[in-house]
Order: structure tokens, then sequence, then C-alpha cells
């Protein structure tokens, strides 16, 4: 993975000095709250309900173990002792205090990590998929562009202050893991007559207004990554919304112009850059692809597996086709019923932390469902990975099951949330705590988020579930038929949201639609795509007043 | 009053800059004597006359008014001045890369409006070179830490016409 030469090390360790300065100026009350706000934000600092969370970036998903023992020295020394992964490939602290945080960027800055506009309205941490260099289907390593990029919008002086947050997605794969078809710039690598370049689509996202991007290029060269990237954060720069947060992001931008109208003023501005002296070199692309190597592999043939039940179980869910025969990919579940997805132990940091050492060449990667991965595992070492991973609560079989919920923070921790959405997350892992039904039920992804800020992804959550206010009450709306991958597409409301109370049976009631339609072999979106969402409408809300019925209830009350 | 920050030093403002009264139009307004900064409404309703009264001319653009629409014109200008709002609106960083870069502007480039401390570094990278800070901050630590946050950057920049990658050894 990257290692970090003299620059890198120096701007990180600037960067946590700015900062110090920047919070004794604050405290000194030299610096307002509000001139201060931008810049802790753009330090992954926010004032939370509860105390203030610190986002800490993990670049495009990877770890090494020197660096997830320093995240646990940080849970215990100034936090409660855990952390949470979030979905854009980070880590945040729920406790630390403002005056420790600058002490936390600088245990972090040792082993090259930072908190650097990991929020704010700027250029976000560049992210990608969690199986990048191993992955079977991978036809280019997106990594060391992943990292191109990072450098490039690190303290980018153009762009620092930008109508709203801006989030790039690079991926590389058959198969898009990276969500790029929702991100305010998404990059598929493409070869096309041997040359590598990228397909540019702009203006998706999430969120509020949730939108599907638009192909802006269909090939670009990789040398002209930057320059064409600049071209079109200059455009948005310049003319994007500044009147209104809610309509600041490029998507409405580019909904405003219009596709072609826009991609014209990007492909107008970047007549001007291309070919300039941001242009990509191959002495650069080299330097940079060197780092992300692949590890000593030793000589491997795919082997038979134990066949007990708990193990072959965990292995189906966990494990992920790797190029190197002999080896595989281990997700490690940080969905165990009962506990916020996500959520992670500094125990649990520094056994992964063993583990990948011992088993995985010291390096993990984190996944947008906030799973940890070991990438490079070899299958006769599979049986004694899983055992100790079982004993730190960590190899719940439930990767791309119901129970392996994408969740957000929510109303527990974060100031912008509608509804808590943890409490939802685990009283649907009770309610279909049976493995064997579990498995039954088969791959189905159920994300939920605290407000449409949507961080917990419910739009493309094959079953989405969204905290929403209702009159000052938690309440939740329910999506069908979203999901992520090449087809991404968003899930449409079934209808009226439920409470909380409510909510595993409404689940349980879906699935009951499913299991009793589904034809042999059909996964839940099958099923879902064949049969359309009346069926699961209809018993959702079956015997629950509502339209006419609930006016009368009301009028008869 | 705004502090002027130039050549490394807190300068002397010679500049007034012209402000519209309510009521008054760019059409009507009287001209003041002295160096002025005209904003750009009165600049295109006043060109013919501005030009022929006074041998120094500045000019004050706003976030939204474009500069391809005074490229031509930037050879009148001693002093550009680029206005933020509010420190978080963006807009003149992409004006002054363009410029500078595109328009090869090389009069004084000023930043006017809430112009604050933390944002020196980066509007000193795209082409200010000169700062009219926020009336009640420190300019002399603005002076001496403001503008050396970083000791080098990545990125192509006014100052910085090749990106790192390009300078290695
Ligand atoms: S989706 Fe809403 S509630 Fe959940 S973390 Fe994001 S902002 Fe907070």
């Amino acid at each position: 993975m990257y290692k970090y030469d003299a620059i890198d090390r120096q701007l990180v360790t600037e960067r946590v000095e700015q900062f110090r300065d920047q919070v004794s100026r604050w405290q000194s009350g030299e610096l307002t709250g509000d001139e201060f706000r931008p810049l802790r934000l753009q330090n992954g600092l926010y004032v939370q309900r509860h105390a203030p969370m610190l986002r800490v970036a993990v670049p495009y998903a990877m770890m090494n173990t020197a660096q997830l023992r320093k995240l646990a020295f940080v849970a215990r020394t100034y936090d409660k002792g855990y952390g949470h992964f979030t979905t854009r490939h980070n880590m945040q602290f729920n406790w630390p205090k403002i005056e420790d945080c600058p002490d936390i960027l600088a245990h972090l800055a040792e082993v090259e990590m930072h908190a650097i506009q990991t929020s704010g309205n700027c250029i976000r941490n560049v992210t990608t998929d969690q199986f990048a260099g191993v992955a079977a289907d991978e036809i280019i390593d997106p990594r060391p562009l992943a990292e191109i990029l990072r450098q490039w919008s690190t303290f980018h002086p153009e762009f620092a202050f930008l109508p709203r947050k801006f989030k790039i997605a690079i991926s590389g794969t058959k198969e898009d893991r990276a969500v790029t078809w929702f991100h305010d710039i998404g990059l598929q690598l493409q070869v096309l007559n041997g040359e590598i370049g990228f397909r540019v689509i702009v203006g998706g996202g999430l969120g509020r207004t949730p939108i599907r991007g638009q192909i802006v290029r269909e090939f670009l060269p990789w040398q002209h990554i930057l320059t064409y990237c600049e071209a079109i954060l200059r455009v948005y720069n310049r003319q994007g919304r500044r009147d209104n947060a809610y309509k600041a992001r490029i998507k409405i931008l580019v909904q405003a112009l219009g596709v072609e109208e826009f991609a014209k003023q990007v492909e107008a501005e970047w007549a001007h850059l291309k070919d300039g002296p941001a242009t990509l070199t191959q002495a650069e692309y080299d330097r940079i692809t060197a780092h992300f190597s692949a590890p000593a592999y030793e000589r491997a043939d795919d082997i038979e597996l134990p066949s007990e039940k708990a193990f072959a179980r965990w292995v189906h869910r966990s494990t992920h086709p790797h190029k190197v025969a002999g080896y595989t990919a281990v997700t490690l579940s940080l969905k165990q019923h009962g506990i916020a997805p996500g959520d992670i132990t500094a125990d649990q940091m520094d056994l992964v932390a063993d583990l990948a050492d011992r088993y995985s060449f010291g390096e993990l990667r984190i996944s947008h469902e906030q799973n940890i991965i070991l990438a490079d595992v070899k299958q006769s070492e599979l049986y004694a990975v899983w055992q100790a991973a079982k004993a730190g609560g960590l190899a719940t079989p439930n990767v791309g099951l119901l129970t392996g919920i994408i969740c957000c923070p929510g109303g527990d921790f974060c100031d912008l949330a509608n509804a808590k959405s943890i409490p939802i997350a685990n009283a649907i892992q009770a309610r279909f705590d049976n493995l064997d039904y579990l498995f039954d039920i088969g791959e189905i992804d159920l994300n939920i988020s605290g407000c449409m800020n949507a961080c917990g992804h419910h739009h493309v959550g094959h079953i989405g579930v969204l905290g929403v206010d209702k009159n000052d009450s938690e309440f939740y709306q329910v999506t069908l038929g979203g999901r992520q991958g090449n087809e991404a597409k968003l899930g449409k409301v079934i209808g009226p949201s439920f409470s909380a109370d409510e909510m595993p049976d409404v689940v349980e009631k879906i699935i009951k639609v499913y299991l009793e339609n589904r034809h042999p072999d059909e996964r839940f979106l099958d099923t879902f795509d064949r049969i359309g969402i009346d069926p699961f409408k209809n018993r959702a809300y079956e015997g629950r007043a509502h339209g006419k019925a609930k006016a009368a209830q009301k009028e008869a009350a | 009053m705004a502090q002027l920050i130039k050549n490394n030093a807190v300068a002397v403002d010679t500049w007034k800059t012209l402000e519209l009264a309510e009521g008054e139009t760019p059409e009507a307004v009287a001209l003041p004597e002295g160096d002025i900064i005209f904003p750009f409404a009165v600049w295109q309703a006043r060109k013919a006359e501005i030009i022929s009264r006074y041998k120094r001319i500045g000019l004050l653009l706003q976030p939204d008014e474009p500069v391809e629409e005074i490229a031509v014109d930037l050879d009148y200008f001693i002093v550009v001045a680029l206005n933020f709002p509010k420190f978080v609106d963006g807009r003149a960083y992409s004006s002054a890369s363009l410029l500078r870069q595109r328009y090869h502007y090389q009069g004084e480039l000023r930043a006017v409006g809430d112009v604050l401390h933390d944002q020196l570094f980066f509007m000193q990278r795209v082409g200010f070179d000169s700062y009219a800070l926020k009336d009640g901050k420190n300019a002399v630590y603005a002076l001496e830490a403001g503008f050396s946050s970083f000791s080098d950057s990545y990125q192509t920049s006014t100052s910085q016409a090749q990106p790192h990658f390009r300078r290695r050894a």
C-alpha cells in the first residue's frame, strides 16, 4: 500500500500544527464560532449531540496494522474504547474532546493518517472498491489513481470552499462496487483499444434528492484525470448554487443545465487545461503504482475446505474470489447482532491487526458496507482465521444477508438525524436471529439512514429504511427494489411511514411475500423485479388503517 | 477599516472603493477624485469616461461577475479587487486563477470582503498579492503565520505552475 514520502509527511504534520493553532485561536476568541466551523469540519471535527465527533480518513479503504493499532490506541485513550466505520471509508470517534483533537491528529500523523477534508464543502476522501487489487473481476487496480486523486485534492487552493461537499469514487472492476453512479464524480476504469482510461460520470448522489449520475465523457485517457477533474470542479465552483444548501450539490447544477450543456462547458474549460503541466506522467503513475505491487504470495492451490456446517456457512458468506489461486479475500462482519452496525471495539481492532499481520500481509481494508476485509488470506488458513474471528465477535455469517445491515449512526449520535437508526437495525437483527432462516432468505441488502442525508445508503438497499420526522416523533419510510452495482437503481417508496415498533413486523411481512412467491434460485431482488411492488405493499399495510379507512377511524374516534 | 496586507507588510491603502448609495445608478453616480476602485457595473456604464479621466484605475468584481467580461480590459487596471461576501464563498478563487493563468493579468490582485487569516494561504496560491484583512483581525499574526501554513503543495496553481510530481528529483 502507499507509503508516505517526504512531502506527504510534511503536509500532514503541518496540518496538525495548523489545526492546533486554529483550535487555540478559537479558544481565545480570536476565531468566532462561525469562522472556526468550516475549518474544524475540513478536519473532520463535528460538534454533535453528545460530544464532538472526529472523522478520520481511510483513503480508498486501505489500512496497515500499525494504523489500525493506532486507532485502537486513540479509541482507548481519547474515546470510550470503540470507533465506528462509516459507509465512506472513514472511522468516526464519537466522544473525543475538542481540545484533544490536535493531539489525536498528531498521533495519527505518526502512522500516516489524517482527518483532512473528511467533512466540509470541499473534495472529500476518494473512495473505491474494497477488493481493489485482488478481485477476480478486476480490469485495472484503481488504487494508484485514487492515491493520485488524494494528493491532488488535498488542500487544493481553488476548491477548498465549494458550494457543497464533493465526493469522488473510482472503480476498476466489471461489477461496480464503489457506487460510482451515485457520486459527484464517478470514474469507471476501462480499457479501450489497449489504452487505459475512464468513463466519467457526473452529478449522481444519494441524499435529499437522489439522482443517478450521467455520463459526461465515455472515455478519458488516464493521463488527463487531473485536468479533467479540475475542469469539472471549476464549472461547479463558479456556477453551483450557493443560495440554498439543499440545492448546492453538483447534481442540481447538472440537472439545471442538462447534461449536454454541462458537458459542453466542461469540455470548453478542459480545452484550456488539457496537456498542461497537471497532465499525469507515466513516471508518476509508475512511481505510485509501485506502492501497490502484489504481496509475496506463496504458490498454493485452491483447496477443499472442511465441511463443518458453521464454518462452511461463514466461508460461503464471508469470502470473495481472489485472483491468485489458493487465496481468498475474507470479510470480517461488523454486524454482530445487537451491536451498532460498523462499530468496533479497541480490542477487536487489535485482534484484527493481529490477524492481518499473521494471515494477510499486514494490510486490511474497510468496505462501504462497514465491514473489514483481509484481502489476502491463504485458503489453508481460513479455518484458523474463522476461529479467531469468531472468538472476537467478528465472524457473524451475515455478510450480504438480511442482518448484515448498513446503518448510519442516526439519532443516537448524529445532530442531523430525524430518527434513530441503530435500534431499528438491532430490532430487525433480533427478529431474524435464526441462522437457518437467515440463510434460507438469502442475499438481501437492508440499508438504514436516520435522515435524508442518506449516510446509510437507504436508497440503494433492496429494502431501504429512512428515518423521518412526523409531528416531532420518529417514523420510518420503507423503499423496495433499490440496488448498487452496474444496474444501480433507487428504491421505490411503498407508502406511508411506520413507527419504530412496527418495523420488524414490516420487514418480516416483506420477507414472507418473497418466500411465498419466489421461484427456485430467485433472490429477493429477482422476485421483486418479477412480481412488482404491489404484493409487498399490500401485505405491509394489511390490517393497517390508511386512506379512507383511517379518515373514517378518526371520525369515529 | 480593513487592514491591507501587501508585500509582506501592513500597508497604507491609497485606494477608495466607489460605493453606490441607495438610489444612485452606475450611469449617474458622481465619479470622485483619487485612486478609485470601480464596481463592475460602473466600469461597464462609464468605461470611456473613466479611461479619459483617471490615470490609475481599479476594478471591483463580485463573485458572480465573470472575469471573461473584463478579459480584454485588463490592461487598464492597476488593481483588480475580488470580493468575498462570505469567506465560505469560494468563487473568487476560480476568478483569480483565471485572471492570472488564462488572462495573464499582471497588476495587483486584491482579496476584499470577508478576508480571514485561515484563507490567506489559498488566496496566495491562486494568485492574490494583496489582502484587505477583515477589521479587528490580527494582521501581525496573519503575516507571521497565515501565508506559510504549508511549505509545499501537490497541485499546480498560479504561484506554482508545476505539480509536485514534475518537480521530483
Ligand atoms: S443519514 Fe442523517 S442521521 Fe444518519 S448519519 Fe447521516 S446525517 Fe446523520
